[in-house]
């Protein structure tokens, strides 16, 4: 993860703004429309919505097994989409990107994968108290199937992972660590390098959930070393139901397919199947190349505008929004690391998040409200969930006061 | 009064208020004034899961009709239960099962009762009217 150049002249927001017809017309209640879901989902900038169309009236055809035109045009764009995303990441190879639905479909394939050839009974899978559903359910399902045990890494209070509980816990029955990159509920920014440093000193591999890290700042693969990495195309600004695994290639070509269809065959008969090679071993069934192509047109958005830029805009508007909040009597930040990104969880008294969730929403902000699919982390918190802000490029300064104004009215109706 | 008829004059007192802030200040001041349930009946057995607020609901039985208490704790979400239960309660079985309930709809509040919600309020109307079948058919026989 690289830092931010000092020198990046600050960004235009409101040119940006432009370029998202969504912020331009939507309107809640007769209200103009805060959005500050974005971890959620992003909304989607004119030119991801001008490339899904043009796919769809000029070249829509299946890809890959084609000889018209159209398919070798579409098979051309989609292609093209995975060296787009493998730049992004700066891949060594296009065949280490993986299309799949997203996020959790990524972490899926490689627990199912790389469980069955490599976890034993008696194994261990290292996880983080921290992570969203996505990457405890597929651990736990795969342990369960192979005999193998989920530990957990610990945090502290401030919601940062503790990393002396780590060292002691990476012994020699771990043989995968998977964590986030970027906590979805607290915002904490995980020291995720030194933690792949102490896995790979001890051959262990890392899985990256990044689902919260690529909109937010440069993740380079070759200088971070993790040995996947998985996203989603909706939460940068791309369509739903495209996503990415990254696998280093000797990993993915050590592990057996996780689905068997059309397009991951080399040859078929009854007595028996030989696959294709990577990535198309991994992608089986006609894949969603509108999606990957719409993903691209989104990548290349964000590397016109600069990731760099992005980062340090939504650093202000995060130690901005940090400040203002915490003027609002009662509140309570839910996650206070040192270093974090983008989401803000908070609580204000005794007030149900629910409550005060609805009452923003009825002052035309939209926030999540609830457990943010990491209901341990609630547990060990003691809450049953909190209001979650999240932050991206073309939020502004204005966005965060009607937020700190709407909380402060809704937290006094409430009390 | 009949559910019917509770309906329309809760229809009729939302009409009043102009907009959104103002209905549910009135929701939160119903949520936060009414006892809504005795200690003794927020067991495990009474509650209803929703996703993100939890409710609870109580059902008696007296001289042929239904009496329902209940809470949760989100106090919108008690504000609701508690007009649910205003409208719902002290009226036979019968009548329970057989009205329509269309005042959450016709003041503006239909989203709280959409399965997607998950504020457990949907799940309580169901709950109520299963009691009020399941008495009906105990009164059968």
């Amino acid at each position: 993860m690289n830092h931010i150049s000092a020198i990046a002249p600050p960004l235009d927001v409101a040119r940006i703004r432009k370029d998202f017809p969504l912020l331009q017309q939507a309107t809640v209640y007769g209200l103009p429309l805060v959005y500050l879901d974005n971890a959620a989902t992003t909304q989607k900038p004119q030119v991801v919505l001008d490339t899904l169309e043009q796919y769809y009236t000029g070249y829509n055809s299946n890809v890959h097994r084609g000889v018209h035109q159209l398919s070798q045009q579409a098979t051309e764009a989609y292609e093209l989409a995975r060296k787009t995303v493998a730049a992004y990441l700066n891949a060594e190879h296009t065949q280490e990107i993986i299309f799949t639905k997203g996020t959790t479909d990524s972490i899926n394939l490689v627990a199912s994968s790389y469980g069955r050839k490599f976890l034993q009974p008696g194994d261990a899978v290292l996880i983080s108290a921290m992570e969203h559903h996505s990457n405890i359910v597929p651990w736990q399902m795969i342990c369960e199937e192979r005999g193998a045990e989920l530990k957990v890494i610990p945090i502290n209070e401030r919601g940062e992972l503790r990393m002396d509980a780590f060292s002691q816990l990476l012994d020699e029955r771990v043989k995968i660590v998977a964590v986030t990159c970027v906590s979805n509920t607290l915002g904490t920014i995980n020291p995720v390098k030194d933690i792949i440093a102490q896995a790979h000193a001890r051959n262990i591999p890392v899985l990256l959930d990044a689902a919260q890290g690529v909109q937010h700042m440069a993740i380079d693969v070759q200088e971070l070393q993790p040995d996947f990495l998985a996203f989603s195309g909706h939460k940068i600004y791309g369509p739903t139901g495209i996503g990415v695994l990254y696998g280093k290639q000797e990993w993915l070509e050590k592990m057996p397919p996780y689905q068997g269809g059309g397009d991951m065959i080399k040859t078929v008969t009854f007595a028996r199947t030989t696959y294709n090679e990577l990535p198309y071993k991994f992608e089986a069934g006609t894949p969603h190349v509108a999606g990957a192509i719409g993903l691209e047109a989104a990548l290349n958005y964000v590397k016109l505008v600069g990731i760099d830029k992005i980062q340090q805009w939504e650093e202000q508007l995060q130690d901005y929004a940090l400040q203002a909040l915490q003027q609002v009597e009662g509140l309570r930040l839910i996650g206070q690391a040192a270093h974090r990104a983008a989401s803000i969880s908070f609580l204000v008294g005794d007030i149900h998040p629910y409550d005060l969730g609805e009452l923003l929403d009825k002052q035309g902000i939209a926030v999540r409200t609830g457990h943010h699919c990491t209901e341990p982390l609630m547990d060990l918190f003691g809450i049953p969930g909190t209001v979650r802000a999240s932050l991206s490029m073309y939020n502004t300064f204005e966005d965060i006061d009607k937020l700190v104004a709407a909380v402060h009215k809704a937290a006094a109706m409430l009390r | 009064m009949t559910i019917k008829e509770k309906q329309d004059e809760l229809i009729a007192d939302f009409s009043l208020m102009e907009n959104w802030m103002d209905k549910y200040e009135y929701i939160i001041q119903l949520g936060k004034e009414l006892p809504l349930i005795d200690e003794q009946y927020k067991t495990d057995d009474n509650l209803i899961k929703g996703c993100q607020s939890r409710v609870w609901l109580h059902t008696e039985l007296k001289d042929g009709k239904l009496f329902f208490t209940g809470d949760s704790d989100a106090v919108i979400t008690k504000g609701l239960v508690s007009l649910m239960i205003s409208a719902l309660s002290g009226h036979t079985p019968k009548e329970i099962a057989e009205t329509e309930i269309y005042f959450i709809d016709a003041i503006g509040l239909r989203n709280h009762l959409s399965p997607t919600r998950s504020n457990g309020l949907l799940s309580m109307l169901k709950q109520m009217k299963m009691y009020a079948v399941a008495y009906m058919a105990k009164q059968a026989n």
